[in-house]
């Protein structure tokens, strides 16, 4: 399945060989594909475990927004220090998470359903929190203020490897300006979390006994709770695993940004959930990978950046992205078919 | 035959004058049943004769309003199916708890993985959970050329023996199998049936639940005919014939009379 999301790329990358500016296809390019991209992939790798499990969160996006505000609320209401903050908003996000997870396992009702509700309950929150937090704003600025520099913003702002950097410009290795600095002074630390993040869950699926335990629960909960896999313990932690990714995109957007507004996030539950599919989720649970959705992630940048260095016009994004959510579902299926022998 | 294993020892599972109660429904009313060690003890009745009350009763999910239920000579009251597995009792339900999307490697140990190394870096053992799916896959006669194989590519017959060999690998001391054979064909009926056949031969308690006289008879060393929540007799293999066995079943003369009339077909 890995392999058809990694066909994917390879065709999308061909695509714009052939049709973009050569510029997309520098380091400088890439970076401007990725950073994007690695957000909605921190996201979409929670998201696959989820869907996985057998379950979906359609909170994802306003939980962003939600625990954004939060996040902000804490350093510039609060006063507090950053790292208390970070660990407040991830602690945040892991009791709506459980929320989340408790109503669908204690009501029976589809997941789908319930996140949806919480897709609204959260952006609306977002808004009456916002408009009390600022006297009536729908922006909280001032993060930027109140975080001085340190260890623990450099995790979640700014580039990593300066330094490396430097010597290879130094060294004439990558382009640099007339200053001699680096065109590209390093790497995203969002791309850090993303590259760091598949390779754990992609682990923690394929090596732990949690991993069995996701796939066991999204392929039949019923035969899974016979053979002793705490069906309802896992599908909870899937939903706090969702909502701390989304913490985690908040946290460090709004490092970016210096601020929040009511908007984050928006659509993101989607982008999460087409990623993942593109990377070989099935809807029905029970199938899928972490690296699919890291690929899924990576084409969905590919195409929304790469369509600004051709002569396209760049909404053609939508219906690109649409058909390939199609041809994904569609040979999803036929893979399932294949696996089960089901006809 | 049906006796060569006694030899002064306590059936492994005994029940008495078990009792089920669903509120003012009835559905059990006084049902006695034991399995001895290597034993294949067959249990038989038609459609609502109380063949599921009683064995989720005995697997733990339900709790008798009255009677005996001795394991090993000893009385027990479960509370659920986890202190029936915890006892040997390992109960092998018509859906089988497998997920056809999952690796057979993963069916086998799903809920109880064999793990390596410390946390946070403790990890499934999965070379020797391959190995033992592979080894126990071989002794069943299946060719997994692959553990990695999902259980959706194999046949109903070799799903059913797979959950067999889970349950005795878990050191399962009586198996209770529910309807194995019912939606199977001939030839992976018999693998099954060939398959309960080994499983008795290493001393477990077998408890065959069917409708099927033919795949009784073919697998049993003792019958036990339930209806309308009573037992209406248990009887060794060499008590009984055929064809009273399948009388015994359906209820006697009205069936007898009917099977006169299409000829003996029934």
């Amino acid at each position: 399945m890995t392999d058809s999301a990694l066909a994917g790329l390879v065709l999308v990358i061909i695509f714009f060989l052939f049709t973009a500016n050569s510029s997309m296809f520098t380091l400088s390019g890439v970076m401007t594909i990725l950073a994007p991209a690695s957000q909605l992939g921190i996201l979409a790798i929670a998201a696959a475990l989820l869907m996985i499990g057998g379950e979906f969160d359609l909170s994802i996006g306003s939980m962003i927004a939600f625990t954004g505000l939060a996040f902000a609320a804490f350093l510039v209401n609060a006063h507090w220090p950053l790292p208390l903050a970070i660990v407040a908003t991830l602690a945040f996000a892991c009791v709506l998470g459980a929320i989340n997870g408790q109503l669908v396992i204690l009501t029976r009702l589809p997941s789908f359903i319930v996140t949806l509700a919480f897709l609204f309950i959260l952006r609306g929150l977002t808004l009456v929190g916002l408009k009390f937090a600022t006297g009536g704003s729908t922006q909280l600025r001032g993060v930027d203020e109140v975080v001085h520099d340190g260890v623990v913003k450099s995790l979640f702002s700014g580039v990593a490897f300066q330094g490396f950097f430097s010597w290879l410009a130094s060294q004439g290795l990558i382009e640099k300006f007339d200053t001699g600095l680096p065109k590209v002074s390093g790497v995203p630390v969002s791309i850090i979390w993303f590259i760091g993040f598949a390779i754990v869950a992609t682990w923690v699926l394929l090596r732990t006994r949690v991993g069995n335990w996701i796939y066991a629960a999204g392929g039949d909960a019923n035969a899974a709770r016979n053979s002793g896999v705490p069906v309802s313990r896992v599908k909870t932690g899937l939903f706090m695993l969702t909502a701390c990714a989304a913490a985690l995109v908040a946290i460090l957007t709004v490092l970016d940004a210096g601020s929040t507004d009511a908007r984050r996030g928006v659509q993101k539950e989607f982008e999460a959930i087409i990623a993942a599919v593109i990377g070989g989720c099935l809807l029905t649970g029970g199938y899928g990978s972490a690296i699919g959705a890291f690929v899924g992630a990576i084409i969905f940048g590919v195409v929304s950046i790469g369509l600004t260095y051709t002569t396209f016009d760049s909404d053609w994004f939508q219906v690109f992205l649409g058909a390939m959510l199609l041809i994904a579902v569609l040979f999803n299926n036929y893979i399932r078919r294949k696996v089960t022998g089901e006809r | 035959m049906s006796d060569t294993n006694v030899n002064g020892r306590p059936p492994i599972i005994d029940v008495r004058n078990i009792v089920k109660h669903f509120g003012p429904v009835i559905a059990l009313s006084g049902v006695s049943i034991s399995v001895r060690a290597a034993e294949v003890h067959c249990l038989l009745g038609d459609n609502g004769a109380g063949k599921s009350t009683l064995i989720k009763t005995l697997a733990g999910v339900h709790r008798p309003t009255s009677g005996e239920y001795l394991v090993e000579g000893k009385p027990v009251s479960f509370a659920s199916p986890r202190d029936a597995l915890d006892a040997g009792i390992a109960t092998v339900y018509q859906d089988l708890a497998m997920i056809p999307l999952m690796s057979i490697t993963r069916n086998f140990f799903m809920g109880r993985e064999p793990v390596v190394g410390v946390t946070p870096f403790r990890r499934i053992d999965f070379k020797s959970a391959h190995e033992v799916t592979r080894e126990e896959m071989h002794r069943i006669g299946i060719d997994v050329r692959d553990p990695h194989q999902a259980v959706g590519t194999l046949s109903g017959g070799e799903r059913q023996c797979v959950a067999i060999a889970r349950a005795v690998y878990f050191g399962a001391k009586v198996l209770i199998l529910d309807e194995p054979t019912s939606a199977l064909g001939v030839a992976q009926t018999s693998m099954v049936l060939k398959y309960i056949h080994l499983v008795r031969q290493k001393g477990l308690g077998v408890i065959f639940i069917t409708h099927n006289v033919r795949h009784a008879y073919a697998a049993g060393d003792r019958f036990t005919v339930l209806n309308r929540g009573k037992t209406l007799g248990t009887y060794a293999k060499a008590e009984i014939p055929m064809d009273d066995l399948q009388n015994l079943m359906a209820g006697g003369k009205e069936l007898q009379q009917l099977s006169g009339e299409l000829g003996g077909t029934v």
